[in-house]
């Protein structure tokens, strides 16, 4: 309980203060998660929306392998980063291993599926609705893809949520590729496993605040921008 | 009074501002505009048409012409082929077997742009009353100012100008099917295709409809309605186009087809009689 009390006081404090370590371990971990974000929405929501509305030989089975890949362990994303990238695998050339880099293709190639999987769903159903309507508009593949895509924003806006949360919470892909260096790649979530492990559970549970407060602060600004859209696009 | 659906020509197609098309007022499009032989889309020519679902022969073998000026009604009971036929000519369904010309020509994508179809359930996009409208203008190229004036038009025509900014979804059954109809004539087409638009409205909601499709049957558009309703079909078509279990039984002027129908299947149709 002493441990708890002291959490939450030396959060505030570090809050409070602007702790320069904290804000940069803050500052990385959100460049991090939202340039993933962002790589994996620009390739997830087109795939979602091809796997969606598309008719080819195979769809079903991609279909499969995209949900599947929903559950990919964080570890084994890890892992496989790091043997692509370490010196000995195929881009190991590229020197970006144990940087943010690193950590932001671990954390698009966990996000990508999420987003692919969801925001297919969503298409798919709305798809249902407008297909022979757009088809007697006669719009086209492109179209119909932009259209979907721009008349679920309202619900995909919840989707790109749920990619963000399990970026912003990752810990076991990034801590392989990132390496945990001090003022390099240490992010919020391999800061607070660092800490636990050397027994600073202080420090450890006020990080672990600090992230929550960020998960309901883009949550409530997700939310806002839902409240801001038009109403039409929501009904 | 609104140039509210006065057809498209092909050299008008891609908007307002390039032709003649704009300054005629609602009503002289059949005798003032009326496309020339060489643009027009009309007449529609279908031969041996069939359709097959399942192993199932859902239509044909049909041969019909369909011709400018002439409202029809494709009459018939559940499950005839009606809707299926209204599909199969705007290019919705692919036939099994058979051809159809649009004044001679394979349908592509221009001619498809000159038609619109209304569905028994409007499909309402997730934006305002206004913005479905203005999206068909946009696909059709109408430039941006003439589209506002354009969606204002339509808006009126459908007595929905008091909900330009509201959700399309969150309209009554009645408004909803009024948008979808006005919204397929914003962009001028020479031939609307309706598949049984008023089969869930109440009777003011269906007259609203009606006094719709007949002025843009005068302002020229070529009006092809599905449809179980025989009342509609009298108040509505000029001709009927009689279908039962997928086959054209008979084809006539409505006047005729009411009066003396020339099959024992629409003459039981007509009836009320079951014809399974």
């Amino acid at each position: 309980m002493q441990d708890f009390t002291a959490a939450v006081g030396l959060a505030v404090r570090l809050l409070a203060t602007a702790d320069p370590d904290l804000v940069e371990i803050v500052s990385l971990s959100l460049q991090v998660s939202l340039t993933a974000l962002i790589i994996a929405a620009l390739v997830g929501l087109p795939l979602g929306a091809c796997l969606a509305i598309g008719r080819f030989r195979g769809r079903s089975v991609a279909i499969v392998v995209v949900n599947a890949l929903m559950g990919l362990p964080p570890v084994v994303v890890g892992l496989i980063v790091y043997l692509c990238l370490s010196r000995a695998g195929p881009f190991g050339v590229l020197g970006l291993l144990y940087t943010p880099a690193a950590m932001i293709i671990a954390q698009t190639v966990l996000v990508l599926p999420i987003i692919a999987a969801l925001s297919r769903q969503i298409l798919e159903d709305l798809n249902r609705d407008y297909d022979e309507q757009l088809r007697s508009f006669g719009v086209g593949w492109r179209g119909s893809v932009a259209t979907l895509l721009w008349d679920a924003r309202a619900s995909l806006a919840t989707v790109l949520l749920a990619g963000f949360g399990r970026a912003i919470a990752e810990v076991g892909a990034v801590i392989i590729v990132g390496g945990n260096i001090d003022h390099v790649t240490r992010v919020m979530t391999t800061a607070i496993a660092l800490e636990t492990s050397k027994g600073n559970l202080a420090l450890a549970l006020a990080l672990g605040l600090v992230l929550l407060l960020i998960a309901l602060a883009v949550n409530a600004l997700a939310a806002a921008l839902r409240q801001s859209m038009p109403e039409a696009a929501r009904a | 009074m609104p140039d509210i659906a006065r057809p498209m020509t092909a050299s008008a197609i891609t908007g307002p501002g390039d032709g003649s098309a704009d300054i005629h007022p609602f009503g002289e499009g059949r005798s003032g505009a009326a496309p020339s032989p060489a643009d027009a889309i009309l007449p529609l020519g279908v031969r041996g048409l069939c359709y097959r679902a399942g192993g199932r022969p859902l239509v044909g073998p049909v041969d019909l012409d369909l011709h400018h000026g002439v409202k029809t009604a494709i009459l018939g009971p559940n499950g005839a082929g009606k809707s299926v036929l209204l599909r199969l000519m705007h290019g919705l369904l692919t036939p099994t077997a058979g051809t159809i010309r649009w004044n001679g020509r394979i349908a592509d994508a221009g001619i498809l742009r000159r038609q619109a179809m209304v569905f028994q359930t409007p499909v309402l996009l997730r934006r305002s009353v206004a913005e479905n409208i203005a999206y068909v203008l946009r696909l059709r190229g109408w430039p941006r100012a003439q589209r506002a004036t354009r969606v204002g038009e339509m808006l009126a025509l459908g007595r929905l100008g008091d909900f330009a900014r509201v959700p399309a979804r969150v309209l009554s059954g009645g408004e909803k099917q009024r948008l979808a109809l006005v919204r397929a004539l914003a962009a001028r087409p020479e031939v609307l295709f309706l598949d049984e638009p008023t089969a869930s409205l109440d009777p003011a909601s269906t007259a609203a409809i009606e006094a719709i499709v007949e002025r843009a049957a005068a302002a020229g558009t070529k009006i092809v309605l599905v449809t179980h309703d025989i009342a509609q079909a009298r108040r509505l078509a000029d001709e009927v186009v009689f279908l039962d279990r997928g086959r054209l039984v008979e084809r006539s002027a409505a006047f005729r087809f009411f009066a003396r129908p020339a099959s024992p299947e629409a003459a039981a149709f007509l009836a009320g009689d079951l014809l399974y």
